[in-house]
């Protein structure tokens, strides 16, 4: 499954022109609010007719302006999730949920009760939508988009209107979605954590256009990407596994690059975990440090530094098979000589992770 | 009772119409839309009596309308109980589409957005989200309609005239009452009846409209 996407439109005062590539996996589209990402997500799903472009999922076209082709919305078999849900509050959860397979043409769609079960809604089926908290209505609203057997599923910020403890209840469930199911995803968010730990392809976006696009990993450790994604926000994620729950309370995790400890974390050993670590939260030291408080050490070798244009630096590390970011002074970065090949060690406070950075399985 | 029968199949057979004009109304920009919006409240601000003329200038025997109806289905509305019943549609039409309209207008068109992205065409769409949460202001436009159909009295007098047994409606009845010495007891108790039926027409109309709004909001 591949999405390709190409168009350009103009509203009063804004003008927008995008070419991008979503393969299959979740293709995040990250942007400021009021850089368009929203409007790209309509022209997909047939809800804005752009002023000319191209728009095709695999073999079929969806919209081509010069052949003058648009397939009309309720033909495009796209799942839609929408920032507030959209239940129809006349019907209950159940009717709601199966509301696309009256239409769906074929009868193989997914399966309701594992949809159900995947999602934790088997509880709400009676209920009625008024009666639903946030999360709860936006965990049905994804179920009903799934069981209209789409063959894309769009997510315009499924997250936004919800607070933190709710985000934290649903992204399980998003991550557990992108592993079970071979449905593409289109996902709009301006939050960083929601994408480095859903994205496998980024797409960053800003004034109507696409700065830069490729494989979720790759740019989320690219220092050039740093001041797109906003440097407060920026970090690559390390892949590890559970190792074992200390006496502590904190979890140790082993990296491909060394031990990692962490507030605990509720997984049994052996599970495979993405961790985020935010670029501002890494230390580097030249010779391994005597007495430090801070719990993580790990051995890295610089690969990239990109001095900005103010006091800071971002530095790329590799650390073991996985790329890291960290962001230092400018000053620290001469007087340490840091440059590619230098050998260092990037120090990690346990606490500087947060619940929310820690991802599922990889 | 004449009345009753007349303001039913006024109210049933404007009533698709009357759904179908509001949502028109209400959901799209068209050419002509303002005319068509001044040509369905025509009735409201024009004298009744006029509308009544108007009418009986089409849809009588010898009007464009009313001779091709009698011709081609031998349907004739002048001086008829049928003809009763299309001035008080086309009395009662305003407010019903008024109604309506609010109705639809309350929809979230993002409910039908959503809809037709679950493959829903705008038929289906309109049928299974639209219609059912546009109910509660269908049956009130609805109730509104048979209620002004109940007390039209100009426009039918002048259509069909003041036929007892045929076209005498309840109103047009009360007005023969008082015209004659000592009918002021009859004309008292129709007067009863009127206000009974406005009354029951008041409370269904709550009811139902409360019903329908409970079903809705799953409580």
């Amino acid at each position: 499954m591949s999405l390709s996407v190409r168009f350009a439109h103009r509203f009063d005062g804004f003008a927008l022109d995008v070419a991008f590539e979503a393969p299959s996996g979740v293709t995040a589209l990250f942007g400021r609010s009021g850089s368009g990402k929203t409007t790209v997500v309509n022209a997909v799903a047939g809800l804005l007719r752009p002023d000319n472009g191209h728009l095709q999922l695999d073999e079929t076209v969806l919209f081509d302006a010069e052949r003058k082709i648009s397939v009309p919305v309720h033909q495009r078999r796209l799942g839609y999730v929408f920032q507030e849900g959209r239940l129809f509050p006349h019907l209950s959860v159940r009717q709601n949920l199966l509301y696309g397979r009256w239409f769906a043409a074929c009868g193989v769609g997914a399966d309701f009760d594992h949809v159900v079960e995947m999602l934790g809604i088997g509880d709400l089926l009676q209920r009625q939508p008024g009666r639903l908290s946030g999360g709860e209505k936006q965990r049905v609203a994804i179920g009903r988009a799934l069981l209209a057997n789409p063959r894309l599923l769009l997510m315009d910020e499924p997250l936004a209107a919800l607070d933190e403890e709710r985000k934290a209840e649903i992204l399980p469930y998003l991550e557990r979605l992108r592993v079970e199911t071979d449905v593409p995803v289109l996902y709009v968010s301006h939050s960083m954590a929601e994408v480095a730990r859903l994205a496998t392809t980024l797409v960053l976006m800003d004034a109507g256009r696409v700065i830069r696009s490729g494989p979720a990993a790759d740019m989320l450790s690219d220092p050039e990407n740093v001041p797109a994604l906003g440097v407060r926000a920026a970090g690559a994620s390390l892949n590890a596994t559970v190792a074992a729950q200390e006496e502590d309370g904190l979890t140790r995790l082993q990296a491909s690059a060394g031990p990692l400890f962490l507030p605990r974390v509720d997984a049994p050993p052996g599970t495979r975990l993405s961790i985020r670590i935010l670029a501002q939260d890494v230390i580097l030291s030249r010779a391994r440090p005597e007495g430090l408080s801070a719990l993580n050490m790990l051995p890295v070798t610089v690969t990239a530094v990109r001095l900005g244009d103010g006091p800071g630096a971002i530095i790329q590390l590799q650390a073991g098979e996985d790329l890291m970011l960290a962001r230092i002074t400018r000053r620290s970065a001469l007087a340490l000589q840091l440059e590619p090949g230098t050998e260092c060690f990037a120090i990690i406070k346990s606490v500087a992770v947060a619940q929310s950075d820690v991802g599922g399985a990889w | 009772m004449l009345s009753l029968k007349v303001s039913f199949w006024a109210t049933l057979l404007s009533l698709p119409l009357g759904v179908a004009v509001a949502y028109l109304l209400a959901r799209y920009e068209f050419w002509g839309k303002q005319a068509l919006n001044g040509l369905v409240h025509l009735p409201l601000i024009l004298p009744p009596v006029v509308t009544g003329y108007l009418l009986l200038l089409t849809f009588g025997r010898r009007g464009a309308v009313g001779a091709f109806l009698e011709q081609a289905f031998g349907l004739v509305f002048a001086f008829r109980w049928t003809g009763a019943a299309l001035a008080a549609a086309v009395m009662a039409f305003p407010l019903m589409v008024r109604a309506i309209r609010l109705a639809i207008e309350a929809v979230d068109p993002k409910l039908e957005q959503a809809a037709s992205t679950l493959g829903a065409s705008r038929p289906w769409v309109f049928a299974t989200v639209t219609l059912p949460l546009i109910l509660p202001g269908v049956i009130a436009g609805a109730i509104l309609a048979f209620a002004k159909a109940m007390g039209e009295f100009g426009a039918t007098i002048t259509f069909v005239s003041n036929i007892p047994g045929q076209t005498q409606t309840l109103p047009s009845a009360i007005y023969s009452f008082l015209q004659v010495p000592g009918g002021d007891a009859k004309a008292m108790q129709l007067v009863l009846i009127a206000v009974a039926i406005a009354l029951l027409a008041l409370v269904l109309s709550e009811w139902l409209g409360r019903a329908v709004a409970r079903r809705i909001a799953g409580s």
